[in-house]
């Protein structure tokens, strides 16, 4: 349609501004975080070198690529602290996304089987807490969780435990924390899929003979692909980069990268180490991402 | 045979417990924090002893005072450059680069915090820029713009166009035709991203720890490293605060979305 064309112009031009900012304070820092994993450690503000300064001409340019190295990535590979960052990482956003896909499932199923008026309450009751202050959840848990916190006043009182139980900075109250902090993240996707579903594709399972089970794995779980795959890469990478959430619940006795990074960031302040741990982070949580674009296009062409 | 779509007890035993986990700890600690008590786990009767000891810390006061101005500023910036993005994205059809913008706008989303806070920083000190309101409130606009976009470009994805389009039809210019068409329609969806964008700033501890200079410290950047100290009950008072006034927010956002569909509803006859 022509008004279509019309519009389409002036709605490109809408695009400069956002554009020019991401790449300012998006593309561009990336530019420098290269940059500094390239650079060797100094004990200066700020705290690396070579610095690049453009005022400086051409040869300054040239000496300063000449002074660059790979050591901060070699160190990153031969250094056991960092190799067991990455693999802990890894491990606890695997186990971590299980538990929530577990969790998060049969909530967002059950939203969907609400009546449709029931179902934006529902939504809306999922939501709240994610506007919440993510900071004041983990605090919540702190509460609960610690020594002499509710969770042991109440199996002390039901004499379930004959002495409090240590909950807090094991990784089981850091599961907790991130279960309780991504259970949003997962549920909405599963559920916006789960509510588009044709109920009478279950339906027609269930009269052709399928016990629930067989209808629920058959029919209903391969259909919920889509939103699977949406919720699992939105709580998956962010938690392999979690830091408040290990820090402030886990034990301190094996880190996670985030923590490492922040660490060596702040407490070393060893800024190229720190940034080519981020880069390596960055090529790590790339390849999730492609692999899940590259499924979502064979869907789609398998859809037409 | 409509046993399955109908809801069964394991599917209201499921959305209950759900919502019980959800809600049961903020719960927890918004009674806890009326607690007279010292200590934070034996009740003491209910009293605002804690809310008291807040308003006379003056460290705490300064830095809610700068996480709400960073919070205002870049909830407004990333609004209006959220809302470019979205209409852009939705109505531009094809432009040269338009894979990397909306892969841009995406990266965000996911990105751990971490390294978006790491690579600003960076930015910031090649740059030699002096850390603190400024530039929390760029790290912010960045990050809140890809939420303001994503809500925005939902609502203009189920628009219907051939109300933009009879505008055209009937003499307006596509710039009309957006201003007085097409916003008062996405008007809810700006409002919403407005109040993300604002909630997500109030609430970030990572980006803005790596962004801010010292002497500005924003209130999730203090209540963290008095949490690291260990529980402190005062902490339960200023994050009932917080969750009030993020209710407060929620109320009135949804109030006016309430409102600009009924004025849509009772525009529509005319």
């Amino acid at each position: 349609m022509s008004s279509r064309r019309i519009f389409a112009r002036p709605a490109r031009f809408a695009a400069i501004a956002p554009y020019v900012w991401m790449v300012l304070f998006f593309l561009v820092p990336f530019a420098f975080v290269l940059k500094i994993s390239l650079s060797q450690t100094a004990i200066a503000q700020p705290p690396y070198e070579p610095v690049f300064d453009l005022t400086a001409g051409w040869e300054a340019l040239k000496s300063a690529f000449a002074a660059l190295s790979i050591d901060n990535f070699k160190l990153l590979g031969s250094d056991d602290i960092y190799v067991f960052a990455y693999v802990r990482s890894l491990t606890v956003a695997v186990t971590a996304t299980a538990l929530l896909l577990l969790i998060g499932y049969p909530i967002a199923y059950g939203m969907a089987r609400l009546p449709k008026r029931w179902q934006a309450v529902a939504m809306v009751l999922v939501i709240v807490p994610f506007w919440t202050s993510f900071l004041i959840r983990i605090y919540a848990w702190i509460n609960i969780l610690q020594h002499d916190g509710l969770l042991n006043q109440i199996l002390l009182a039901l004499h379930l435990v004959s002495q409090p139980v240590v909950w807090l900075s094991t990784d089981g109250a850091m599961y907790i924390g991130i279960v309780y902090s991504y259970l949003p993240f997962m549920i909405l996707p599963l559920y916006a899929t789960l509510a588009k579903m044709e109920p009478a594709l279950e339906e027609a399972a269930s009269d052709l003979g399928a016990p629930p089970w067989q209808v629920f794995w058959l029919v209903t779980f391969p259909l919920s692909l889509p939103g699977v795959g949406a919720g699992v890469l939105l709580c998956f990478i962010p938690i392999v980069g979690e830091f408040v959430i290990p820090d402030l619940l886990a034990g301190s006795n094996s880190l996670m990268i985030g923590q490492t990074l922040w660490l060596e960031f702040f407490t070393n302040k060893d800024w190229p180490v720190a940034s080519a741990a981020a880069i390596v982070l960055l090529v790590v949580l790339l390849l999730p991402l492609l692999l899940y674009e590259r499924l979502q296009k064979r869907q789609l062409e398998q859809g037409r | 045979m409509r046993k399955v779509s109908r809801l069964s007890r394991f599917n209201v035993a499921s959305l209950a417990l759900g919502l019980a986990f959800l809600y049961l700890p903020i719960l927890i600690l918004v009674i806890y924090s009326f607690n007279a008590s010292r200590l934070v786990t034996v009740w003491g009767g209910w009293s605002l002893r804690w809310y008291r000891e807040f308003f006379n810390d003056r460290a705490m006061i300064e830095a809610a005072w700068m996480s709400l101005r960073v919070a205002v500023a870049s909830a407004t910036i990333a609004t209006l450059l959220g809302t470019l993005a979205a209409v852009a994205l939705s109505r531009g059809e094809r432009f040269r680069g338009r894979t990397l913008f909306s892969g841009m706008l995406y990266a965000p989303l996911v990105m751990p915090e971490v390294i978006t806070g790491l690579s600003l920083l960076l930015l910031f000190v090649a740059l030699n820029a002096e850390r603190g309101f400024w530039t929390v409130t760029i790290a912010h606009t960045t990050l809140t713009m890809c939420f303001v976009a994503v809500v925005v470009q939902s609502r203009l994805g189920s628009l219907d166009r051939s109300l933009e389009e009879a505008a055209m039809d009937l003499g307006c210019n596509p710039v009309r035709a957006f201003v007085s068409v097409t916003l008062p329609l996405i008007a809810p969806a700006i409002v919403a991203g407005w109040m993300l964008a604002f909630t997500l700033s109030l609430d970030d501890l990572v980006i803005a720890s790596f962004t801010t200079g010292p002497g500005s410290a924003t209130l999730p950047i203090r209540i963290y490293s008095e949490v690291r100290l260990g529980v402190k009950p005062e902490i339960n008072a200023i994050c009932t605060l917080v969750i009030g006034l993020i209710a407060v927010v929620i109320v009135i956002a949804s109030l006016a979305s309430k409102l600009s569909s009924s004025q849509g509803e009772s525009a529509a006859p005319l």
